[in-house]
């Protein structure tokens, strides 16, 4: 399977009369977008506003980030049994708006969800602060039930960047990138001497606000299974999901997942990556055996000499990266790692919630809990009374001046698993 | 900026008295820098400067350490420093013991930062390293130059009173605390190189060793149930509706302890989770599916158990340090075990 992104370099959001893309600078009729957003009838209002880097903005709290894109050649639409009709996407041709995101944010639940800072030294724990931000403002109707509010402002972000994303349908790409890769016996044959790499992806799938999809499934409800590494980028895997938002995936993460794109730029050259798999991080006991034995018999099954293992959350999901691991490991499979930390807020006490021997290759995106002091910001978008109870926050965690006192684990992507980001600990 | 007084503890090899045969020379001080005091001095440039020079015998320090610790301390003060160093020490094990001996009393007796430096084997490390920052150095002496450069900047640091960053930009041997920053690549290129090192049977460091992990035993279960005094525990975060203590959604500062005396079922108008790390939506409902009140109560009635404790505690599981989570066990054990509580269900969520 093979993919080629079209990249369209954004610098400039501005709304204006007529939605296009002219010269690197992102048009918006606001109208337009809102009538179709409010097709929801669990929407009752949206506003949208516009956050660049380098303002004194704060955006809070997060629900998702969502990068445009649009099908230009190949089969399906993006982000496929959700917003285009089901089917197997990850070929052909696919144009990205780079440097622009849909950001949604409202109330969902009272606490939990994330901070965006623009600007100021929370900028430097986001990998959002450097996107050209469209902030979607969503609020339900009156007495819409958690779960129900939580599809609706999923749905009217992936919406959002998917009308943004069909304004680059007929334009000429910046930069062309190309990805792919065969079936496992072409690839074998191709590369017969560089060890065989496989990625195991685990998904966040815990119950409301902690889920994910994949072509639309809740993959709670799923076993462990397979897909291309390009199947990503069209949108196959979607976030909903984001307590905790420093090591939650958002759709964007998905989209740009960075050890694909990593394991891409060695492949044929050190290492023949071959696949990812997919598996989930379900609370109860039996599907956490059940779904980590299936990650090691499809890694073996697969042939393959290392695996990457990424994990999404912390706490619960320590049982499953950790058997994940064990398992794999325990095939003669050698693994790596990647994690986060939750090692107090003076970083003494024990990082991860289980552990083992057999997990010596670890990477860290680094201590969640960590305090940060977030000064205030000259314009806040969303609802900044919620600082004291996001998740992350604490009683007193925002500041008479407007500032913001709070654990790292409250800024979205901040400590991502995926090892979106640079930041680390020892 | 006046010039940071540091003092330099060195053994009697370093200072130049002798070698073994001169192991049990008793402590001495000198004005000025001695032996590899110089390269240190030069290092500080006109940041500091080294004052004295306090130097001990190995066997005497080890063999008498209470006192040797004592006469040691006396002399630095006496130089009134601004900052310590001790060493560095290398693989040598008696120098090592003693110059984590000094540095430690030093930082906890009279309050003034120090630091050495040893190789990762030295057994002074394993004993010290989480009291004092301890320099990691190659394991002869052949490595002072590379140990100065390293040491001098740091503990000029230290006595500034500038953030000190994580171990692996330092230089000290990790200490059990983590530290955050900025690595040159992203987590998932690291993850990639990572890898490929392990394929090729290369060495690579991992950035998380495995902790060893404290398990607990189970008690005997308890002979007659019917008698029993049960409690109820859970890190599931369930509260009394408006969560008057503000325990937090994610990594608790703290439990609370509530009365249930006459309460026979958790409603949705009088309970709620503030557990931020899964659905509340069930537990907030019925939050007897969290902390089983109404099934213990009808045992309770039934005679199936002696009775349901007075008081339930609760704090919230997600994000919330080990640490932080044994403090509170110790705290809520010993109570329940001062008011005579036989066995506890413990939920989590």
């Amino acid at each position: 399977m093979k993919l080629e992104l079209g990249n369209i370099f954004i610098h400039d959001i501005q709304f204006d009369d007529l939605s296009r893309v002219e010269n690197g600078v992102l048009y918006i009729n606001e109208e337009e977008l809102r009538e179709h957003l409010l097709e929801d009838e669990n929407i009752s209002s949206v506003s949208f506003d516009i956050a660049k880097p380098g303002e004194s903005v704060r955006i809070m709290p997060v629900k998702d980030v969502i990068e445009p894109r649009v099908k230009v050649e190949g089969r399906g639409g993006v982000f496929p049994g959700v917003i285009s009709k089901v089917d197997t996407v990850g070929s052909g041709r696919t144009n990205v708006l780079k440097g622009a995101a849909v950001v949604t944010t409202g109330t969902i639940v009272g606490f939990q969800e994330g901070i965006i800072d623009m600007s100021g030294p929370g900028a430097d724990y986001t990998p959002f602060s450097k996107l050209n931000n469209l902030v979607v403002i969503c609020e339900p109707v009156e007495g819409l039930k958690q779960h129900a509010h939580e599809k609706a402002v999923r749905f009217a972000g992936l919406k959002a960047a998917a009308y943004l994303g069909r304004l680059a349908k007929d334009l000429e790409a910046d930069e062309v990138e190309s990805f792919e890769t065969p079936s496992l016996i072409e690839s074998f044959r191709q590369y017969p001497d560089l060890p065989r790499v496989a990625y195991v992806q685990m998904l966040q799938t815990q119950g409301l606000l902690h889920d994910t999809y994949v072509y639309g499934v809740d993959m709670k409800q799923s076993i462990t299974t397979m897909l291309y590494p390009t199947e990503l980028m069209d949108g196959a895997i979607i976030s909903g999901n984001c307590v905790s938002a420093c090591d939650k995936n958002t759709t964007y993460h998905h989209l740009n997942n960075p050890v694909i794109r990593d394991l891409y730029a060695r492949h044929g050259k050190e290492l023949n990556f071959v696949g990812m798999i997919i598996t989930n991080e379900n609370v109860y006991l039996a599907d956490k055996e059940r779904s980590s034995d299936w990650s090691a018999k499809l890694a073996e099954f697969l042939g393959v000499d290392g695996v990457i293992i990424s994990q999404e959350g912390f706490g619960n999901p320590d049982t499953d990266l950790i058997m994940n691991c064990k398992k794999i490991e325990a095939k003669g499979i050698k693994t790596v790692i990647i994690t986060d930390e939750y090692a107090g807020r003076d970083g003494a006490s024990q990082s991860l919630a289980d552990a083992d021997i057999s997990a010596n290759a670890v990477v860290t995106g680094g201590n969640a809990n960590m305090v940060v002091n977030l000064p205030p910001m000259e314009k806040v978008i969303g609802h900044v009374k919620l600082a004291d109870t996001i998740a992350g926050g604490f009683d007193g965690s925002l500041q008479p001046d407007g500032s913001i006192v709070v654990e790292l684990q409250a800024i979205t992507g901040a400590t991502n698993e995926l090892g979106f980001n640079r930041l680390s600990a020892r | 900026m006046a010039k940071f007084r540091v003092v330099h503890y060195i053994n009697q090899f370093f200072a130049q008295v002798g070698g073994e045969e001169k192991a049990d020379h008793r402590p001495e001080s000198r004005e000025g820098f001695v032996g590899p005091g110089m390269a240190f001095n030069a290092a500080f440039g006109d940041k500091a400067e080294i004052v004295g020079t306090v130097i001990c015998g190995d066997s005497y320090f080890n063999e008498n350490l209470e006192t040797a610790t004592k006469e040691v301390l006396g002399l630095i003060s006496s130089f009134k420093p601004d900052l310590v160093i001790a060493g560095p020490a290398f693989n040598a094990g008696r120098y090592g013991m003693a110059c984590g001996t000094v540095a430690a009393a030093v930082e906890r007796e009279l309050d003034i930062p120090a630091i050495t430096g040893m190789y990762k084997e030295n057994p002074g490390v394993d004993s010290f390293k989480k009291d004092i920052y301890i320099i990691e150095t190659k394991n002869s002496a052949a490595g002072m130059r590379d140990a100065v450069k390293v040491m001098a900047p740091f503990a000029l640091k230290l006595a500034a009173g500038e953030e000190i960053g994580a171990s692996v930009e330092e230089g000290y041997i990790p200490n059990g605390i983590r530290v955050n920053f900025f690595e040159e690549k992203r987590g998932s290129e690291r993850a990639v190189d990572m890898l490929l090192a392990k394929l090729a049977g290369k060495p690579f460091t991992t950035e998380f060793p495995m902790p060893d992990f404290d398990r607990v035993e189970p008690k005997p279960a308890i002979v007659d149930i019917s008698k029993a005094t049960i409690a109820l525990v859970t890190s599931g975060g369930i509260v009394p509706k408006g969560n008057p203590d503000r325990i937090e959604s994610s990594s608790a500062s703290k439990y609370g302890k509530y009365d249930i005396e006459g309460v026979f079922d958790l409603t949705e108008s009088t309970y709620e989770t503030a557990h931020g790390g899964y659905d509340p939506v069930y537990a907030n409902l019925d939050a007897d599916r969290v902390l089983p009140v109404d099934i213990l109560r009808e045992y309770e009635k039934d005679g199936k158990i002696g009775k349901l404790h007075r008081y339930f505690y609760s704090t919230t599981g997600n994000g919330t340090a080990v640490a932080s989570a044994k403090a509170y066990a110790a705290a809520i054990g010993k109570e329940l075990v001062a008011d005579g509580v036989d066995a506890v269900i413990l939920t989590s969520t």
